[in-house]
């Protein structure tokens, strides 16, 4: 028999497993494969990132009017210098701070719903599904009483964000009527709905840009004129509403069959029972899944440019045409990619955290 | 008093079949096995207890190096545990080991699941394998399942195909980590009596468990742990009757409680 | 909590009131409105297309195309009709997206596999580039590989090369091409017998371990066989198959296979972008895997690279090849994008110049249209007959 009274005092780790040491041990040196591998990727890296660092900080140049003030390195004064178009496009620069006012109303928003404990996040909800689209209508397109502003000429990052929006908010609640359609008892309304997103799920985005563009005009009277924006956005919304069928139709499936028979024997009817109790739960499981759409649908608004629309992308591909700025195709890009980036990477961080929000919602 | 400790000398060391001496471990900077020295001989049948986050698992997880120690030694069969990944290898093939959510291969047969590493590691023929199998799918009165997957067996089945599965690896040494815990009521006895019927063959065993009335009828020594450490070490008689350590006896009056 | 159940009165049958009738009624309802609509849209393009002067049908097709393409993979040039136009535009898009899914797959598993290595730094580069690629829309990536890099490339006399044997320049990237001879036929014969002796020996081993238990090293000795004998037969037929290393020959290369730089810079992207995706998908395949599962074959003293082999891999492939068709599937309709660039795919010689030289858009596009869903429900069929055939046995 052993009794240990006396219990052993916690000691330190020995030295080698320690600290930032330990760490690197463990981590980078840990055999001789490993030690080739880290010193193979740490050399790559340095021979590929040093001349990156130094052509786009410490030899570019930020600021001027025109290709003159660019020696060497990148030249950010082709960004700098038409910035304002990069982010209204040929929006009459006297009404920008119309533009502004809608920037301001999303950011607002955005401050306002994303955080996980807001107060009175309903009513943000329903300002940004009312008043805030109403109000940007009018304050981009014009009329009660301000000057109205042909969508020809909105572009640029605000072209973007338009057509990423409109996209969104509109596709919902297709999207919704769509994925009861398909869970739907009615092989009808099955068919249809089954039919119309598989179709739309099935062909390229660009296609469907093109149909828009030049079928659309074929399938309505000749007197009846679609300008080319309303008729992209038909197009994406279509597009759009058959994946976000795809992901509600995700959450309805989730929901536990309890739920509904529960629902079914308080006597609701199928819509009541739909908007009360089936929806709300759905559509809150599919929160990740809806700005994961999102961010894929903010990437397909770029491909507007083949049909000659100018968002970030297509303006700064204009800009490069330039003569003036000549050869400076780099910078155009890299700007417009890190754009597109911030967001993309921004929404999918915000996405992964609800996903882990709502996951650890469900173990407690 | 002595009798542990002086058989353990008295038998020497090569009828020792694990030696853990000064063991440490750390995790990051949490000093989780602190000192531990524990002797299992040959045919020794060993069940450790104590509360949870005690270390239990991480000891025995390092017997056959699922986990890295940092300070001591570890000595299976003679040989001692390093970095070699020979001796891992060998010292793996030796020691058998059963989960607590039996780990079984989802996507293999029962069968597949128990010549797996007969036929990979062991180099026996298929047939051999399989035939060797059956004999220990029969032992734990299973042999109909077969040609099921695990999938499709129930907790206390499952736990019985794992069992099998180590067994046909022949091994000199048995750990099981808390085989019963993940199971309803009415299965543990099923795995219980197939752990009892090995021990009674004289299978090295060492068993992580609360299943007391186990303890009781089979094992020849309870380890308690605590904080990292061995605590107090007795046959089950005097460990359930006349726990020595104020930890011990606050441990097992917890557990008796329910 | 209390309730009181108040039973309704026993409502009185109207016809509205039974859920089968209305679930019919309105299943009627909504099929005469779409066929409505359907008519109406119908009548409305008929009628357009009649005051634009625009033919219908499918005639177009046999008419002289008048134009040429950069590349086609089988005869062609601008006497041939539309429909073979179709058919280069198909065969490009097809070869894009079978190199492309090749080249994806390859560095998809390699990113994924590091993004879970031990070694920190290693998985952190691998880490960067999913954020990275997957992040910045395919068509700007297109653009920059095309504009930004291939177009920026000196010209044919200031090539870059490797090894005088690879070129490349503005006009493309040139690569040696194989040109085969009298006799090279026994080269392929040799590879055919490789095969079959690979097979053979395959079983044999089989049929060993199942009698003995010896293992054979059955994949050193076929990568042997399959690399050696057709080797050897060239040797012994005199070496009948030769390369032809391009050269540059007054303004331009010779020789060799000319890749033109609007399908080099289609694949680099298509093939960054596809597999930034494919990469988590293999990640979250093997994270999939429980722990336990690599523990178990630990313990029962399977080595690191057989538990891949036989616990790990085929458990996550079951995870990874759904959503990895899926990937393929877009890299198929992503590689429309290539008309960006002047590509000759089918969108961008179809959809894009033989639409507007015949003005035919609704036929077209509906040709066009079908082929992609044609694609995508073989694959989603490919799918879900593996999904069957794979669905673990559960209870
Ligand atoms: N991989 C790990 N990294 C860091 N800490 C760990 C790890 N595994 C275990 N630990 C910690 O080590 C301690 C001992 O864990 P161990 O699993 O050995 O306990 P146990 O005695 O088996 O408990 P239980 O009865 O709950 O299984 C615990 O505090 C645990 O949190
Ligand atoms: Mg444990």
């Amino acid at each position: 028999m052993i009794v240990n009274e006396n219990p052993v005092a916690a000691r330190p780790a020995p030295a080698s497993n320690r600290g930032i040491w330990g760490w690197m041990r463990q981590k980078l040196f840990s055999s001789p494969a490993n030690t080739v591998l880290t010193v193979v990727t740490g050399w790559l890296l340095y021979i590929g990132l040093t001349p990156v660092i130094s052509w786009s900080f410490i030899e570019a140049d930020w600021f001027g009017s025109d290709r003159s003030a660019c020696d060497g390195g990148a030249c950010w004064v082709f960004i700098t210098a038409r910035i304002e178009q990069f982010i209204y496009g040929f929006y009459p620069e006297d009404l920008r701070w119309r533009v502004d006012l809608v920037f301001l109303q999303t950011g607002l928003l955005l401050l306002w719903l994303m955080p996980q404990s807001m107060p009175g996040k309903k009513w943000g909800v329903i300002y940004a599904l009312s008043i805030f689209p109403i109000s940007s209508f009018f304050l981009l397109s014009g009329g009660l009483g301000l000057e109205m502003v042909d969508t020809h000429k909105w572009g640029g990052l605000m072209l973007t964000l338009v057509l990423a929006l409109v996209g969104i908010v509109a596709a919902l609640p297709f999207g919704v009527l769509l994925a009861l359609g398909r869970r739907s008892e009615m092989p009808v309304i099955r068919f249809f709905c089954t039919t119309f997103i598989e179709v739309w799920r099935g062909v390229p985005l660009i296609t469907v840009l093109f149909m828009a563009s030049v079928m659309l005009p074929l399938f309505v009277p000749e007197e009846v004129v679609f300008d080319k924006l309303v008729r992209a956005l038909i197009g994406i919304v279509m597009f759009q509403s058959a994946y976000m069928a795809e992901v509600v139709r995700g959450g309805l499936q989730a929901i536990p069959r309890g739920q509904y028979e529960a629902a079914a024997a308080m006597g609701l009817g199928y819509w009541k029972m739909m908007r009360l109790v089936i929806l709300p739960q759905a559509l809150k499981m599919v929160i990740p899944g809806i700005v994961n759409t999102f961010i894929a649908l903010f990437k397909d608004t770029s491909l507007v440019l083949i049909i000659g629309l100018f968002d970030l992308l297509a303006i700064v591909q204009a800009g490069l045409a330039d003569p003036k700025w000549l050869g400076f195709a780099i910078e155009g890009y890299v700007f417009a990619g890190f754009v597109f980036w911030f967001f993309c990477f921004s929404m999918s961080r915000y996405s992964q955290s609800l996903e882990k929000r709502l996951n650890t919602g469900h173990k407690a | 008093m002595m009798t542990s400790v002086n058989n353990a000398e008295m038998a020497g060391s090569d009828s020792a079949m694990i030696e853990l001496r000064k063991l440490n471990k750390w995790y990051g900077d949490f000093h989780v096995l602190r000192d531990i020295d524990l002797t299992v001989r040959k045919g020794e049948r060993i069940v450790i207890c104590g509360p949870s986050g005690s270390g239990k698992s991480t000891m025995i997880r390092c017997i056959n190096r699922l986990e890295e120690h940092q300070q001591g030694d570890i000595i299976i069969n003679g040989r001692e545990m390093t970095n070699d990944l020979k001796d891992i290898e060998q010292v793996r093939m030796e020691v058998g080991m059963v989960f607590q959510h039996f780990n079984l291969f989802p996507h293999l047969t029962v069968l597949e699941n128990c010549t797996l590493a007969p036929i990979w590691v062991r180099k026996q023929p298929r047939k051999e394998a399989e035939a060797i199998a059956m004999q220990y799918l029969e032992r734990v009165r299973i042999p109909d399942q077969a040609d099921k997957y695990p999938g499709q067996l129930s907790g206390g089945q499952q736990q019985r195909v794992a069992i099998a599965r180590s067994l046909c690896m022949n091994p000199q040494v048995m750990l099981f980590d808390e085989p019963t815990s993940a199971l309803d009521p009415e299965m543990i006895k099923e795995v219980l009596d197939v752990m009892v019927e090995l021990a009674n063959e004289g299978m090295t065993m060492l068993c992580v468990t609360h299943e007391m009335g186990f303890a009781k009828t089979v094992a020849d020594r309870v380890i308690f742990m605590d904080e990292g450490q061995i605590v107090e070490e007795n046959e089950p008689e005097s460990f359930f009757n006349n726990p020595q350590s104020e930890r011990t006896k606050l441990f097992l009056s917890q557990i008796l409680q329910h | 909590m209390q309730e009181k159940h108040t039973m309704p009165a026993p409502a009185r049958h109207y016809f509205w009131n039974d859920p089968d009738k209305r679930a019919l009624v309105f299943q009627i309802i909504v099929t005469v409105a779409i066929l409505g609509l359907a008519f109406v849209v119908v009548e409305n393009t008929l009628s357009n297309l009649e005051k634009r002067g625009i033919t219908t049908g499918f005639d177009f097709l046999s008419q002289e195309s008048g134009f040429g393409i950069i590349q086609s993979l089988v005869e062609y040039d601008e006497t041939h009709s539309f429909g073979k136009t179709f058919i280069v535009g198909l065969l490009n898009t097809i070869l894009v997206s079978v190199l492309g899914i090749i080249l994806a797959t390859v560095v998809g598993f390699l990113v994924g596999v590091g993004r879970l290595s031990n070694n920190w730094l290693v998985a952190r580069v691998c880490g960067a580039y999913v954020e990275i690629f997957r992040n910045i829309p395919l068509l700007l990536q297109i653009l920059f590989w095309y504009f930004a890099v291939l177009r920026t490339l000196p010209s044919p006399r200031q090539s870059l090369d490797l090894y005088d044997t690879f070129f490349l320049n503005i006009r493309g990237l040139y690569i040696p091409a194989p040109i085969f001879q009298e006799g090279a036929i026994w080269i392929g014969v040799a590879l055919l017998l490789a095969i079959a002796s690979v097979w053979v020996i395959k079983r044999w081993a089989e049929q060993r371990q199942l009698a003995s238990g010896k293992t054979f090293p059955v994949f050193y000795t076929a990568a042997v066989i399959v690399i050696g004998l057709p080797l050897l037969a060239w040797f012994m037929t005199g070496q009948p198959v030769h390369w032809e290393v391009p050269a540059l020959k007054g303004f331009n290369f010779r020789g060799g296979y000319a890749v033109i730089p609007e399908l080099c810079a289609l694949l680099i992207a298509l093939t960054l972008y596809t597999a930034s995706y494919i990469a988590e998908n293999v990640r979250s395949g093997i994270e999939a895997v429980n722990k336990g599962q690599t523990e178990a074959a630990f313990a029962l003293g399977l080595p690191k690279s057989r538990t891949m082999q036989l616990v790990i891999i085929p458990q996550a492939m079951r995870v990874i090849i759904p959503p990895l068709a899926s990937q393929y599937m877009n890299l198929i309709k992503n590689s429309s994008l290539a008309t960006a660039v002047g590509y000759p795919d089918l969108v961008a010689v179809f959809a894009g110049t033989t639409l507007n030289q015949t003005g035919q858009a609704v036929e077209i596009i509906l040709i066009t249209m079908s082929v992609y869903l044609l694609m995508s429900l073989l694959v989603s069929l490919l799918m879900n007959m593996f999904n069957k055939k794979m669905a673990l046995a559960e209870r």
